[in-house]
């Protein structure tokens, strides 16, 4: 569906060029296959930090990266997750140069302007995008009780991208130094044009702004610690946690392990998703929202990721409702749903949304989940930058016995984790027999 | 090194790029109804927005969140489909379908494959000229809200930005979100519903704006048998507000206002005061003015903020310029301990930038170079063409207002921008909301000279 050529350079680095020239902008993506899975217990929230430190200035160009491509007109950001930290902007054409220098020179050449002040400083910022998004964000701790309790001690998801506080407080510059010396290198690096440009010159270009960046070391592979062991979750009666928070209606999460990204199972675990809470048409939508009223909400989808996958369906109770009967609702729609699986109309509706969103997702050369940021996602993943194809042949294939399949064998006879988040004094209102999760 | 790159200075980019603003074309529908469209080469899908100059602030008086809840029904069936019907109808062609409630407008919109374009406009129509609003959808959907309106309390943001509105338009259209209040909706029934969308929801001043990869003339085809039914008839103007015709609010009902989260780690922060209208001559001096101020990342207040003294993940200023005059606002969430701090700042940089600490020259090239070369990536797909020509619609704009853009950007000098902030921007006026600690934040407020604070409940 994209055209594409990809070249590899002596040192490591692969090329991604798309031309598209309906718009005067190009698109510059880099994906560093590093997140927080490459982490350390105790070090934790190191490669998120790490990205932030990215913007604070190189060694030719000892100040913030925003003024220079704010002022050239870019949008520009970064992000972090388990399993890869992205970079991009999106530039007017005749602003490339310099985003290529900067890039490279941040990939080259970082450890010189990266010093104390700014580590410190970063180190701020990050505790309160912390507090920003987690501590004081209604639910806003889940996901680390939900990580903790789905991924054993030792499983590199067993704390959340962000990290804890207290390893934030304990990392220190010289291992932000070593972070950055292991792991950002050409080697271990995506970088994708995409927009308005020509193929050859672009390589040019880029092959003259990073060929001088030596390759560097092989990364060290991931120890996924705790996967051979059986985790809690795996018990015959699964986990059941609960938080007391600053929120006005309790929620219920359902969460169990699943197929990892483009595994067998992980794109029927989107399908089964979509049938069962995809927009107002779907089972669990129907049943607890509009049909019975016990709920406010309802979603659930497959977090598809390099390792391991997890499977998740999230409900609020309604006012004068409990999460008890939101799980008895919803195990029971799941297993009329292993029983007898979808109907093959149901199948066909959500194929023709997933249809749809790859041709919506075509729209941007840039951004978060724009071109660029699809065809370096897909080679990291796979090695095939046009797995796109094979994408989408993914799911036309399903049929709803594999979902029904997929919903008995991965949820029915899957370990869960229940996590019930309840008003503060409320922990009578979680699910009975639930114990306090610990997150900080 | 040895390399051929000169690393001694960063490359400067190239001119501005010349972007036109692609060809909209404009007619009326047999019925009346006018319609705006674009020839947008891309992927196959095509976008339309069903643009109405009706928003929240057509609220009727005890009745907050009744437009919003009225958009809110308009998919949850229609006169010949139940609410599941129409989804399957909409799942079938893999559309996305939208709604958005302004205080001044009211958008309907709806993506589709290109080869379903005519299905899913026919869909866009049914949704929006004969919904179904039956008495149990609206109780149902009612209460959904009040339940979302009662999650709101626990969103220091949400909060933030209720008690904001309510401290700056007191009594006045503007003043509430637009999801309304628990007791305004409580009392909201299906005949509220219909006789609003009976009054606001007529076509006679709505704009249909169609963009994508189909042609100018398959595009009115399809709308001409989607909306060919449709009576097109004014508004009832008794019933609806132009907040351009109304007058100002009145003054704040406060000037320091303290909704008291306990133990929070972080305080949610609003300063501001009314501002101005869209049609405002100083509109492009304002945007110069506001990058300079923080309404990006390199603004002095984000970086004095953020990046110098590391109390925030970061903070935004923005003018929200509406057909009657908006509010300016700064906008963050902050350390709870620095609370007092972060004000005084805000408050210092909004005094400064008019008076002792004019921009510079960097800061002035920098922020109209940002709006100007930017400005060719925010008509890249076909919902931002739409978005954009609903502004258009919405605030009377030229037709050749876009492409005038940049050569009005770059008109603007560092007087014009000084004398915005003069004119636009008073810190002796604006408005404090904090969604915090109190005990922590309280004690040291007196510094900020503006009163004891006016405590409101969540």
């Amino acid at each position: 569906m994209l055209d594409y050529t990809k070249h590899t350079l002596d040192n490591g680095l692969d090329v991604i060029v798309h031309e598209d020239h309906r718009c005067p902008i190009v698109a510059v993506n880099l994906w560093y296959h590093v997140g927080s899975k490459n982490e350390q217990p105790g070090r934790t929230g190191l490669a998120h930090l790490f990205e932030h430190l990215m913007f604070e200035g190189s060694a030719h160009h000892d100040s913030g990266y925003f003024a220079p491509l704010q002022k050239a007109g870019a949008a520009v950001n970064g992000s972090t997750s388990c399993d890869r930290t992205n970079y991009w902007e999106v530039v007017p054409t005749n602003a490339l140069d310099l985003a290529l220098w900067l890039e490279s020179d941040r990939m080259g050449y970082l450890l010189p302007a990266l010093t104390a002040a700014k580590f410190e400083n970063q180190r701020d910022v990050v505790l309160n995008e912390r507090r920003q998004q987690y501590e004081n964000r209604p639910y806003g701790m889940a996901l680390m009780a939900l990580m903790a309790a789905l991924f054993p001690s030792g499983h590199p998801y067993h704390w959340t991208t962000i990290g804890e506080t207290a390893d934030l407080h304990a990392a220190t510059l010289e291992e932000a130094h070593a972070f950055f010396r292991t792991h950002y290198h050409p080697g271990n690096v995506s970088l994708t044009l995409a927009g308005d440009v020509e193929t050859g010159p672009a390589l040019a270009r880029v092959r003259r702004y990073f060929e001088e960046i030596p390759a560097g070391p092989v990364s060290p592979p991931v120890v996924v610690g705790g996967s051979a062991a059986t985790s809690d979750a795996r018990a015959s009666d699964g986990v059941r946690l609960l938080l007391e928070d600053r929120v006005e209606l309790p929620r219920l999460y359902l969460a169990w392990r699943s197929p990892r990204l483009f595994a067998d199972g992980d794109a029927g675990m989107d399908i089964l998703a979509e049938v069962l809470a995809g927009g107002k048409t779907s089972r669990l939508y129907r049943a607890l929202v509009h049909d019975r009223r016990i709920a406010t909400d309802v979603s659930a989808a497959q977090g598809s990721r390099e390792l391991d996958g997890w499977f998740c369906i999230t409900a609020t109770a309604a006012p004068g409702h409990d999460v008890d009967e939101l799980e008895r609702v919803i195990g029971d729609e799941l297993a009329a749903l292993a029983d007898a699986g979808p109907e093959a109309s149901e199948v066909e509706l959500c194929l023709t949304q997933v249809e749809a969103q790859f041709v919506y997702a075509l729209q941007t050369v840039g951004g978060f989940s724009g071109r660029s940021d699809q065809l370096n996602a897909y080679n990291v993943f796979t090695g095939d930058p046009g797995f796109m194809t094979k994408d989408r042949v993914r799911y036309q294939q399903l049929t709803a016995d594999q979902i029904r399949d997929l919903a008995a064998t991965t949820l029915i006879g899957g370990g869960r984790v229940a996590l019930s988040v309840v008003p503060r004094g409320g922990a009578d209102r979680a699910l009975v027999g639930s114990t306090v999760a610990r997150v900080s | 090194m040895t390399t051929g790159v000169d690393r001694s200075r960063v490359p400067q980019p190239g001119p501005v790029p010349a972007v036109r603003f692609p060809t909209v074309r404009m007619v009326r529908l047999a019925n009346g109804l006018a319609m705006r469209s674009v020839e947008h080469t891309g992927p196959p899908l095509v976008t339309f927005r069903l643009a109405m100059p009706v928003g929240s602030a057509s609220d009727p008086a005890g009745q907050a969140g009744l437009a919003a809840l009225t958009a809110a029904l308009l998919d949850e069936g229609s006169d010949r489909r139940t609410a599941f019907e129409l989804h399957t109808a909409l799942d079938r062609i893999g559309a996305r379908f939208g709604v958005e409630v302004g205080s001044d407008s009211t958008r309907v919109s709806l993506t589709t494959l290109s080869r379903s374009a005519t299905e899913g406009l026919a869909l866009l129509a049914e949704i929006v000229a004969r919904p179904r609003f039956d008495d149990a959808d609206v109780a149902r959907v009612r209460d959904l809200r009040r339940s979302q309106v009662r999650q709101l309390r626990a969103v220091p943001g949400a909060l933030a930005d209720r008690v904001f509105l309510e401290t700056l338009f007191p009594a006045h259209p503007y003043g509430h979100l637009g999801i309304g209040t628990d007791d305004s909706l409580r009392g909201l029934t299906a005949m509220h519903v219909r006789q609003f969308h009976e009054n606001a929801y007529q076509l006679g001043p709505a704009t249909l704006i169609a963009v994508g990869a189909l042609t100018h003339d398959a595009f009115i085809d399809a709308a001409e048998r989607a909306f060919g039914e449709v009576e097109v008839r004014p508004v009832v103007e008794s019933a609806v507000v132009d907040p351009a015709r109304l007058g100002a609010p009145g003054p704040p009902s406060a000037r320091l206002v303290l909704v008291d989260r306990p133990g929070a780690v972080q305080s949610e922060v609003r300063v501001g005061h009314v501002a101005v209208a869209r049609r405002t001559p100083d509109y492009h001096a304002l945007q110069v003015l506001n990058m300079v101020l923080g309404g990006q990342f390199v603004s002095r207040l984000n970086l004095s903020l953020r990046e110098d003294k590391g109390y925030t993940y970061g903070v935004r200023t923005s003018f929200d310029c509406r057909r009657a005059p908006g509010p300016f606002s700064m906008r963050g969430s902050v350390q709870s301990g620095a609370t007092v701090e972060t004000l005084q700042e805000v408050f210092a940089q909004m005094e400064a930038i008019g008076r002792d600490r004019p921009t510079t020259p960097p800061e002035l090239d920098l922020a109209r170079a940002a709006l100007t070369r930017g400005f060719a990536r925010g008509f890249e797909t076909a919902g931002q063409v739409a978005r954009g020509i609903g502004q258009l619609v919405l605030h009377g704009l030229p037709e050749d207002y876009y492409d005038r853009f940049v050569t009005q950007v770059e008109a603007v000098d560092a007087s014009a921008v000084t004398a915005a902030a003069t004119a636009h921007l008073h810190a002796d006026r604006a408005v404090a909301v904090i969604v915090g600690p109190a005990d922590q934040i309280a004690p040291g407020l007196g510094v900020l000279n503006l009163g004891d604070p006016h405590c409101v409940a969540p």
